[in-house]
């Protein structure tokens, strides 16, 4: 099963800076878009989710803001930023590649 | 803009960091929350959607701290935790620590005075212009392989440095020096005294980049014999003319000559000697009044003065040497009989200087290191014991989730809290010890700018945590390991601890025996080296014996009449004084170094084919009664008389060992010998007399003496006196005698025998003393290690120990017991360090005097002092165990 901790590193980032890209969103909603958009493979683990959402803090790709959520509590919300634009593009790019590579090894096969 | 940005953020996390932490609890509870409504929607009780939620999200402590780690200051945190951790459990041991501590403080301190020492002595580069293409270059005699170092690296002659200078162009320029003394008066009635000059060549402070703080250097118009300028350095400006920057354009008078005072040296420069008192221009030495006549300029087999060279850029340093060396082996050929050398060699300036201490250096930086090692090794000993200890809190850590890296972590900031601690305290203690070192190392060429700094300070930090390192890091492994978990299973009545840990600690132990067994024998080594110097027979009489060195200027003692007045009247007037049993003058004394040396021919003997390299001697001067004033027996023939002088002058006297090297078999009275040098009047030999050492570490050299009355004006005269009672209280009539007879004079050096034995031995007593020191204490740091490990050792097996005695066991079989488990790293070490000991002894044999290097009987002592001071070390933890009540021991259990 393909948890994220199997996908090849940085994939989760890759898949947080895409899931974001629309609108800010929060930690839970986050986890739950990538396993509602993956039609339940991806299962975002907390103990991964929160660790990345903060060093891609860190890196300055995306920027939290604490608001009012659609429940009426604070939440922190996670919203893209110019240079976190840049790294999903390159990311993903990188992404593209490597999958079509790895198609082209299996589906020969 | 993002690097700065990304700054900004982690000023604003460092700030705000325990906010942050509430943030994220308050974020990852929302997720719960989340979670929980998500789950009631889907129709689970309250209850039951909670545990769901918190079943999914696993560990929110894990979760947590997984967070943080990406947080860039989460290390800081981690860091400030371990400190306050390892301060904590470091506190609750003071004993353990203070110990621990001040083992550090001691090895480090003294390692980094060392480095001080070492660094501004040898690696510090010298206060010139871009001194990397600076060199020294000397005449290098090919076959003297028998010769040491003076003959790899032999002065150069006049004649060869301005023969090098002219025909060669790989350096940008070389230039010359030469040490040299003065009488020094002054018009204005402030003593006469003698002071040490260099007279170098004008191009010498341009070439270096020296300037003077005050006035000029010298002109190329002033450096011609005859030349009477002088520059000041720095410590006589200020000592004698009290800093007073008039000085410069007037005259000073130095061996009566007036000589005008064009500059003043700063105080940086102490090149190539702090004793350096003023310099002169080179060639102002030659001419009238000076025993160097102009002819000297042009010699090409007298050698005594320095050669300074600069690279030019671009020319590497083989070449430069190599079109010398080519120059050289020319002049070589074209003075066959002479002894002019075939090749020259460069030397580093440096090292030139540091030549005298640079192995004693080496070897008391080697004793500090293995003193530090030992140091390591102990805090590392005691670690582990302390580890043991700990080993069911570790363990239980370990159990929880703590990461064996944390562990680790922990326990080498506990190594390091130690190492800090006592650094900072070592390097506190080497700011005095380094001062003192300077201070009472007199032969340091740089002792004036030995201090700490940036460099050092680093230096001492590298050293710190390459010390945490070593100590820390194999009794942290060691602890942290899988085996530790063993501790939980174990019952409560573990009789035989951890058998892994207890070899790790005799390993250790091992090895810090063997350490201090080589320190011990190096310091043994030089110790007994040392001992056998001071009782070396010099040859001549060594109590109740006063010198002092003299030196008749030639100007007022122009003729050989004039000499031979004063020295005589000088005789008679001290062999008056009462108390005084025998008096002599000669150009120098027993003890009081090589002097200068020459080679002769036998006249008598085949005469040498060109090619051949003449035979060597020392030559000295002596009046009628130095020998018997000094009690050297005469072998053969007679001593000079009184009629040795004028056209009877060309008498010799030789010592035993040119006696038996090169007339053996024959009766050299009668015969005669040539010194090229003095030109071709032959010498008559006269007499034979007993071998004198001119140095206390070094055999009899070939000696030549030459009559005292031939009444030149030269390089100065020893008086030497022999008193019925303590010499010392002779030498202010000695004084006013002179005097009486020439107020004018000064006079130097006024030293008995022994101190000046003991002006030689310095050195090797001051580095064979702080051997042995570094060699004890590291001794005392062992006997600590070994009786900590049997201590341990004897309380981890008390159970055993006391079922043995329960069952019968007698006393002495459980202190023999013990005393074993003590006693075999011990002897494991000793043999080891003895193994390693013979290779030591190699390596320092350079240093020792007249002993074999492996030496019997000091590796026999070393060995016994090792066995007893281990057997102590075991003996109070052995006797404890054995003195053991079975009762109690099996029930505190």
């Amino acid at each position: 099963m393909g948890k994220p901790n199997d996908l090849v590193q940085g994939t989760l980032d890759l898949l947080i800076l895409r899931t974001i890209q629309l609108e800010p969103m929060h930690g839970w909603a986050i986890a739950k878009r990538i396993q509602q958009v993956s039609r339940e493979v991806l299962q975002v683990q907390q103990g991964s989710l929160y660790p990345a959402l903060h060093r891609l803090e860190q890196q300055g790709w995306i920027k939290a803001k604490w608001a009012e959520s659609e429940t009426g509590r604070q939440a922190k919300f996670y919203t893209l930023t110019a240079a976190g634009r840049t790294q999903m593009a390159a990311e993903t790019a990188n992404w593209n590649r490597l999958s079509a590579a790895i198609d082209l090894v299996v589906g020969e096969a | 803009m993002r690097f700065a940005a990304r700054i900004w953020m982690r000023v604003k996390m460092l700030a705000g960091r325990g906010r942050a932490g509430a943030r994220l609890d308050e974020e990852l509870r929302d997720h719960l929350q989340r979670q929980t409504a998500e789950n009631v929607a889907a129709g689970m009780s309250a209850e039951e959607a909670r545990f769901a939620a918190l079943r999914e999200f696993g560990n929110p402590a894990l979760v947590r701290e997984q967070a943080r780690a990406a947080w860039s200051w989460n290390w800081l945190e981690l860091l400030a935790r371990d400190v306050r951790y390892g301060m904590r459990t470091l506190s609750r041991s003071r004993g353990f620590s203070l110990i621990a501590i001040a083992v550090m403080a001691l090895c480090i301190g003294a390692a980094t005075s060392l480095f001080t020492v070492v660094r501004s002595v040898l690696l510090r580069p010298l206060p010139f212009r871009d001194p990397a293409n600076l060199t020294m270059v000397y005449e290098h005699f090919r076959n003297a392989t028998d010769n040491k170092e003076g003959f790899n690296y032999n002065s150069v002659a006049p004649g060869d440095y301005y023969d090098w200078r002219s025909k060669t162009n790989g350096f940008e320029d070389m230039a010359a020096y030469v040490w040299w003394s003065f009488n020094l008066t002054s018009q204005s009635g402030e003593l006469p005294e003698v002071v040490v000059a260099h007279a170098g060549t004008s191009n010498l402070f341009p070439l270096l980049g020296v300037q003077p703080v005050f006035g000029r250097s010298f002109t190329e118009a002033e450096d011609q014999p005859g030349g009477r300028a002088v520059m000041l350095n720095w410590s006589l400006f200020e000592r004698r003319f009290g800093g007073d920057r008039s000085i410069v354009g007037n005259t000073i008078r130095l061996d009566g000559n007036p000589f005008t005072v064009v500059g003043v040296l700063p105080p940086s420069f102490t090149y190539p000697d702090t004793q350096a008192q003023l310099w002169v221009p080179f060639e102002s030495l030659y001419g009238a009044g000076s025993p160097l006549g102009p002819e000297w300029l042009h010699f090409h087999d007298r050698h005594y003065i320095h050669v300074v060279a600069r690279l030019k850029p671009g020319v590497s340093l083989a070449s430069a040497i190599s079109q010398v060396g080519a120059v050289q082996y020319q002049l070589h050929l074209q003075n066959p009989i002479a002894p002019v050398a075939e090749d020259v060699a460069p030397r580093d300036m440096n090292e030139d200087l540091a030549r005298e201490v640079k192995r004693p250096l080496l070897l008391l930086m080697s004793a500090v290191g293995c003193m530090l090692l030992i140091g390591c090794l102990n805090v590392a000993n005691l670690l582990v014991a302390r580890g043991a200890a700990r080993q069911k809190e570790v363990a239980i850590r370990g159990a929880l989730g703590a990461r064996r890296l944390t562990l680790i972590r922990e326990q080498l900031t506990e190594s390091l809290l130690i190492c800090t601690a006592g650094g900072v305290a070592g390097v506190l203690l080497s700011l005095a010890a380094t001062r003192w070192l300077s201070s009472a190392w007199k032969t340091l060429p740089s002792a004036a700018d030995v201090h700490v700094d940036g460099t050092v300070l680093l230096f001492s930090c590298g050293m710190i945590f390459a010390a945490a390192l070593l100590a820390g890091v194999l009794p942290a492994i060691s602890s942290t390991g899988k085996a530790v978990f063993a501790a939980l299973q174990a019952t409560s009545r573990t009789t035989g601890g951890s058998l892994s840990r207890t070899a790790l600690r005799k390993t250790l132990l091992t090895v810090e025996i063997a350490v201090t067994v080589v320190l011990l024998i190096a310091a043994g080594l030089l110790v007994k080296s040392f001992m056998r110097l001071r009782t070396v027979n010099l040859g001549c009489a060594t109590d109740n014996v006063l010198t002092l060195n003299y030196s008749l200027p030639g100007k007022k003692y122009d003729k050989p009449e004039k000499v031979n007045a004063f020295n005589e009247a000088l005789l008679a007037r001290v062999r008056a004084i009462p108390g005084v049993l025998g008096a002599g003058l000669g150009g120098m004394v027993p003890g009081s170094g090589a002097g200068s040396d020459d080679v002769f021919r036998v006249v008598e003997h085949p005469p040498t084919r060109p090619g051949d390299t003449l035979p060597d001697a020392q030559v000295r001067r002596a009046d009628p009664g130095y020998f018997s004033g000094l009690e050297i027996p005469l072998l053969e023939g007679r001593f000079f008389t009184s009629q040795d002088r004028g056209d009877q002058q060309n008498r010799a006297i030789i010592n035993r060992t040119l006696a038996q090297k090169f007339f053996a078999g024959e009766n050299p009275i009668g015969k005669h010998v040539i010194i090229p040098v003095y030109g071709l009047a032959p010498f008559e030999i006269v007499g034979v007399v007993g071998d004198t050492l001119y140095k206390v570490n070094e055999p009899a050299f070939p000696t030549m003496y030459f009559p005292l009355l031939a009444g030149l004006a030269d390089f100065g005269q020893t008086l030497s006196m022999r008193t019925a009672t303590d010499p010392l209280t002779f030498s202010v009539p000695i004084q006013r005698q002179i005097a009486a007879l020439d107020p004018e004079l000064p006079v130097s050096d006024v030293l008995t025998m022994q101190q000046i034995i003991g002006q030689s031995l310095g050195n090797q007593s001051f580095s064979s003393t702080l051997v042995l020191a570094f060699a004890v204490l590291s001794l005392v740091l062992a006997s600590v290690g070994l009786y900590g490990v049997l201590s341990y050792l004897a309380t981890q097996r008390r159970t055993e120990i006391g079922i043995r005695i329960a069952l019968g066991a007698k006393r002495e079989q459980v202190l023999r017991l013990m005393l074993m488990d003590g006693m075999r790293p011990a002897l494991l070490g000793l043999v080891l360090g003895l193994a390693a000991g013979v290779g030591a002894a190699q390596w320092i044999r350079a240093m020792l005097y007249g002993a074999p290097a492996v030496d019997g009987w000091v590796f026999g002592a070393v060995s016994g002092t090792l066995l007893a001071v281990s057997a102590v070390a075991c003996l109070v933890p052995a006797w404890r165990a054995s003195r053991l009540d079975p009762m109690q021991a099996l029930r505190t259990e």
